[in-house]
């Protein structure tokens, strides 16, 4: 080789990463641009998931529309439907029954622990441990299970309504769900027995994808990612919604910004939740689930069956739907990912005019390009990892 | 002393130690697979699965042909076409489910104000060509007369909270 030839500069290599890569947590593609091993420019490229939800609400009832926000984020749907079932009740101007209060409380708390269960352990897998992902599933499936006993779907809950919740609480499951917030607790105990001193681990995460306090801030971090940079924001604490006010529960913030942080800040997070599961069970009053106001809410079968008004307002309700006054409203709420938010313009009608969904993975992933700049490829996918992507959300 | 400690730890191994007794505790717990084909998972009365078609004890099919489950169904996955019967009363002729455009959001099941279309129990009806999913009439009726026992002993179940 010659002397010139050896300082010529070469071309950075163009690296593409995924759509199909497992760790690419879903259809992320990414285009890296290489110098060695070294990242200079990480792309990502979105969209593979679009399904136009926004559009599609625009010609869906308020009723019809709910479905569509458990497969925003599919790991924790009940959150996604809070924020669109808070958004509509502001626009109705209707207070939500406590009971439903404290049972939305209640399974957002499970939400936020069965995204973090997912999201650690499978980060874990991409930093080289296998026995977390392995363990999480089991302890996940038993969540579900929860969800399936009070919905009737692992996943796609359809339970959260405008109005409150569709069905009360089968008996035994509120029992059920306060014995395994606390079993979930050793749960999260042996993962960071396996986790948290384990040097492998953390000579994958500690210093790797620093975020300062002020990079948070200007680039719209929210969720763990903003409070593991030392912003103890909380939407639950700041701008309390349902009952969050009367519960009693702490806002874990970490201090480096880098991606053990935020490991740590959602370990933390899933003892406050099970801590918050067993407060909503202890206050839990009894009472109806939903408002008592059948041009909102269905009437129960049985009063449908006898009674011919229950009979007019239940086919009202399931052909044309509820008409919400013309107004809009932004309605965010925690999720486990960060502020997600539904904007709501109604025009009196039955159908939304415009619902914008503001994914809180969307606002994380643009900021992945700073984040990777010169770590190693590698560094990336912990990268990824730690950022707790769903595609389902960020392409919606 | 603290580093003194640390330098230790981190020559033993320590944390990978202790992870490792973890992992050899778990050996002993009990297994938590379950050997699927044979054993299957609990679920509630609420599950929403595979469609069916109800009938009356009599005989009679329940769906009077209102019409609620197609408005409601926000994928637009069903088409009923109807007419009067020869007694007079109003049946469907065509009653079709579109199941690989259906979400399984359980709105057909609440709509119905008959109890005709419900969500059943059985989460196994995956087939090997597409055209096997859209359902009839006559497949959803027969769904409907093999799981009436289950099906109704789950609206039975949950009837209190309905």
């Amino acid at each position: 080789m010659t002397e010139d030839a050896a300082k010529e500069k070469i071309a950075p290599y163009t690296l593409n990463f995924g759509p199909q890569h497992p760790a690419a947590h879903g259809v992320l593609r990414l285009i890296l641009e290489m110098d060695g091993e070294i990242v200079d420019r990480a792309d990502p490229h979105i969209g593979l998931l679009h399904r136009g939800t926004e559009k599609l609400i625009e010609h869906k009832t308020y009723m019809q529309a709910v479905p569509y926000f458990d497969r925003l984020d599919y790991v924790c749907p009940m959150n996604q439907e809070h924020a669109f079932a808070l958004a509509t009740e502001k626009l109705l101007g209707i207070t939500v029954p406590p009971r439903a209060q404290y049972i939305r409380v209640l399974f957002s708390e499970l939400g936020r622990i069965l995204n973090h269960i997912l999201n650690i352990t499978t980060y874990a897998l991409d930093v080289g441990a296998i026995t977390p992902s392995l363990w999480g599933f089991e302890e996940r499936e038993i969540g579900m299970e929860f969800y399936e006993r009070v919905c009737g779907a692992r996943l796609h809950a359809n339970y959260f309504r405008p109005g409150g919740v569709h069905q009360d609480m089968p008996k035994g499951l509120a029992e059920d769900i306060y014995a395994w917030a606390d079993s979930v607790l050793e749960f999260v105990d042996d993962i960071e027995t396996l986790l948290t001193a384990n040097r492998i681990f953390k000579q994958r995460t500690v210093d790797i994808g620093v975020v300062s306090r002020k990079q948070a801030l200007d680039w719209g971090f929210s969720g763990p990612m903003l409070r593991a940079s030392g912003v103890p924001w909380d939407l639950r604490k700041s701008q309390p919604y349902e009952c969050y006010a009367d519960l009693d529960f702490d806002i874990p913030a970490g201090t480096t910004g880098d991606c053990y942080a935020r490991y740590l800040v959602r370990i933390e997070e899933m003892r406050q939740s099970s801590k918050l599961m067993k407060q909503a069970i202890e206050k839990m009053p009894d009472g109806p689930v939903m408002v008592d106001d059948h041009k909102v809410t269905p009437p129960k079968r049985a009063e449908m069956k006898n009674s011919m008004e229950a009979l007019i307002h239940h086919f009202k309700l399931y052909t044309e739907g509820y008409h919400v006054p013309a107004g809009e409203t932004y309605m965010p709420i925690e999720a486990p990912k960060g502020e997600f938010g539904v904007y709501l313009v109604a025009d009196g009608s039955n159908k939304p005019y415009r619902c914008f969904i503001r994914a809180p993975g969307f606002a994380h992933l643009q900021a992945l390009d700073f984040m990777s700049k010169g770590h190693m490829l590698a560094d990336t996918v912990a990268i990824i990892g730690s950022m707790d992507v769903v595609f389902g959300e960020i392409d919606r | 002393m603290s580093f003194l400690d640390k330098t230790a730890r981190s020559f033993l191994l320590a944390e990978l130690v202790k992870g490792f007794m973890l992992t050899f505790k778990y050996f002993f717990k009990p297994k938590v697979t379950l050997n699927y084909p044979f054993e299957k998972g609990p679920l509630s009365p609420r599950f929403r699965g595979e469609h069916a078609l109800r009938r009356y004890p009599n005989g009679e099919e329940r769906c009077i042909a209102c019409k609620l489950c197609e408005a409601i169904c926000p994928a637009q996955a069903i088409t009923i076409e109807a007419e009067p019967r020869d007694d007079g009363s109003r049946r469907t002729t065509r009653y079709d489910i579109d199941m690989i455009k259906c979400i399984y959001c359980g709105l057909c099941q609440e709509a119905c104000p008959v109890d005709a279309i419900v969500q059943g129990p059985n989460f196994e009806f995956a087939t090997e060509t597409r055209e096997e999913l859209y359902y009839n009439k006559e497949k959803l009726l027969d769904n409907g007369d093999r799981w009436e026992a289950q099906i109704a002993a789950n609206i039975e179940a949950d009837a209190e909270y309905r």
